[in-house]
């Protein structure tokens, strides 16, 4: 899906909307946008990546965890405006053109979920985790991922899942 | 959240002359605090001024003190090779606090300015509260008070400031520098704070129109040593009930120097001076530490949800003088 903003929108002063252009995945994506919009609503809403979850809206759950220039934030609390310029990446672009990602094999072979809908944020924050250098022991798994909630408790099959991936676990991985 | 106009700024003395030219305009950093009150409706600036891209985001160490830019993030900080050697208990505090999501996007700056967590704070359909509508009344005075502020508060307000970091920045004598229309300041954290029991709704010297652009922490000795406990509902990623920042230097079993922050307990990041001075020329012993937690609190207002912080930040602040000292006996 592509939404394109036409010439005539240029920032105006005392304006609420603005012309916000995104690096998704690599692909550039130019908008127009309510001020308000976040990230996250910017991603679900007008550019179809429903992958990113929307839980609290408010920062306290993770589900809608995303990278910003290789760093992982909070979609709901950034302003798609802010991210503009960043290498935004999401759910949708941590596969490899081999298939899944390391860790979202790990996940499905450790059933690493149960409803699913923290899961797409408990990767993106596992990946990030890895090439923070924070996967090397479950207690240290278990500290940096506290930010990533999971409703229907499935942690102990989150952090096995971690583990193998970040052991490599027969795993080639490609980050 | 209501509408606003979106700017970002480049110019950090171009944002000083935008707020002095529009009192309701607010600054936007990691917006883990601002955002999250704007969406509540806490807070609601006709303008906002996105200021991530200011040249503030520097971390240097220029002799013994370590120049901290305030767009600097908790994360960042906490990977910085000075703090990781000289500075544990600023590393500690930082890395127990929020997750590593929140720590990417909050910066240093922010952190200081944070608000405060009082849920009837958060909720403008809660019609008394003193900071948000001065004259209204607190809420959680009658109200359901947990974590809540017991030193520096008064039946007006008994909101919490709920930083880590600060607190840890507080006991070694950090220093804010702040740019103004008229040039720049320097204020010592430990002045920078008003507490509620003087002005529920003022609760910092910061102007409108100011900007804080630095924070320099003074390295303590080599030979100190520093570390920050934190006691909390849940294991990570939640607020300090209460928590204690301590840096000692003990020679021979005599303790040199003291410095001690609490947390989880004031309406500011609250400085424990009374401790230091029972620390400072006593013997390195469980007793000695006992006295100095004793000293503490002794000006605490509670309310019965919030009298449980007493013995726990006593008990906290004996915990970590132990733990820092390596003396349990
Ligand atoms: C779920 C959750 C859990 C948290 N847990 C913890 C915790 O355990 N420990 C802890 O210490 N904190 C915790 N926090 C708070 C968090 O650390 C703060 O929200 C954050 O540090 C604020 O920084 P920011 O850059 O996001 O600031 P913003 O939200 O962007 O700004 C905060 C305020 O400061 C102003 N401002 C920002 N920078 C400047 C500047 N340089 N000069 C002048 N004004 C400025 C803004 O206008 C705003 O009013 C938590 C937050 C959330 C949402
Ligand atoms: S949706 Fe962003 S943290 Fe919950
Ligand atoms: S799998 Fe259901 S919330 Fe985590």
């Amino acid at each position: 899906m592509r939404d394109v903003a036409s010439e005539r929108d240029v920032d105006r002063p005392g304006t609420t909307e603005r012309v916000v252009t995104l690096d998704v995945n690599g692909r550039s994506y130019t908008l127009r946008l309510d001020t308000r919009v976040t990230l996250l609503d910017a991603l679900r809403d007008r550019l179809g990546l429903t992958g990113t979850k929307k839980g609290c809206d408010q920062g306290a759950c993770g589900a809608c965890t995303v990278h910003l220039d290789g760093r992982r934030v909070l979609a709901c609390l950034t302003l798609a405006a802010q991210a503009e310029g960043r290498a935004i990446t999401t759910i949708e672009g941590v596969a490899g053109t081999e298939g899944p990602h390391p860790v979202q094999r790990a996940f499905m072979d450790h059933d690493g979920f149960q409803c699913g809908f923290c899961t797409p944020g408990q990767i993106m924050s596992a990946v990030a985790l890895m090439a923070e250098g924070r996967a090397g022991s479950d207690e240290e798994i278990r500290e940096f991922m506290s930010g990533n909630l999971c409703r229907c408790g499935a942690y102990p099959n989150i952090v096995a899942a971690v583990r193998e991936a970040a052991s490599g676990g027969g795993y080639d991985a490609h980050l | 959240m209501r509408t606003f106009e979106y700017v970002r700024a480049t110019d950090t003395q171009e944002v000083v002359r935008m707020l002095a030219e529009d009192p309701s305009a607010s600054c936007l950093a990691g917006g883990t605090t601002q955002l999250d009150l704007m969406k509540d409706g806490v807070l609601e600036p006709p303008t906002l001024i996105d200021i991530t891209r200011l040249p503030l985001h520097g971390i240097e160490r220029r002799g013994e003190s370590l120049h901290v830019g305030a767009l600097a993030t908790m994360e960042e900080l906490a990977a910085d090779s000075t703090v990781a050697e000289r500075l544990p208990v600023v590393r500690e505090a930082l890395l127990l606090g929020a997750s590593v999501q929140l720590r990417n996007m909050a910066t240093i700056g922010g952190n200081l300015l944070q608000r405060t967590r009082c849920r009837y704070f958060r909720d403008p359909a809660v019609l008394e509260c003193n900071k948000r509508a001065p004259g209204t009344g607190c809420a959680a005075v009658q109200g359901a008070a947990r974590m809540h502020a017991v030193l520096g508060v008064n039946e007006n307000c008994i909101a919490l400031h709920a930083s880590d970091l600060a607190v840890a920045l507080v006991a070694l004598d950090a220093v804010v520098h702040i740019q103004g229309l008229s040039g720049r300041r320097t204020v010592p954290l430990t002045e920078f704070y008003v507490t509620a029991d003087e002005s529920p709704e003022r609760e910092n010297v910061l102007e409108h129109a100011e900007l804080i652009t630095e924070v320099e922490i003074p390295l303590p000795p080599p030979s100190a040593r520093s570390g920050y406990l934190k006691v909390r509902d849940r294991v990570s990623y939640e607020f300090a009930l209460t928590s204690a920042a301590v840096v000692l230097v003990v020679e021979d079993g005599t303790i040199r120097q003291a410095r001690v922050g609490l947390g989880g307990v004031g309406s500011k990041p609250w400085r424990a001076y009374e401790a230091e001075h029972v620390l400072t020329g006593a013997p390195a012993t469980s007793a000695t530490f006992q006295d100095a937690s004793e000293a503490t609190m002794r000006d605490a207002w509670t309310v019965p949800g919030t009298a449980f912080k007493v013995p726990l930040a006593r008990r906290t602040l004996v915990r970590e003088l132990q733990t820092v000292s390596g003396v349990t006996a």
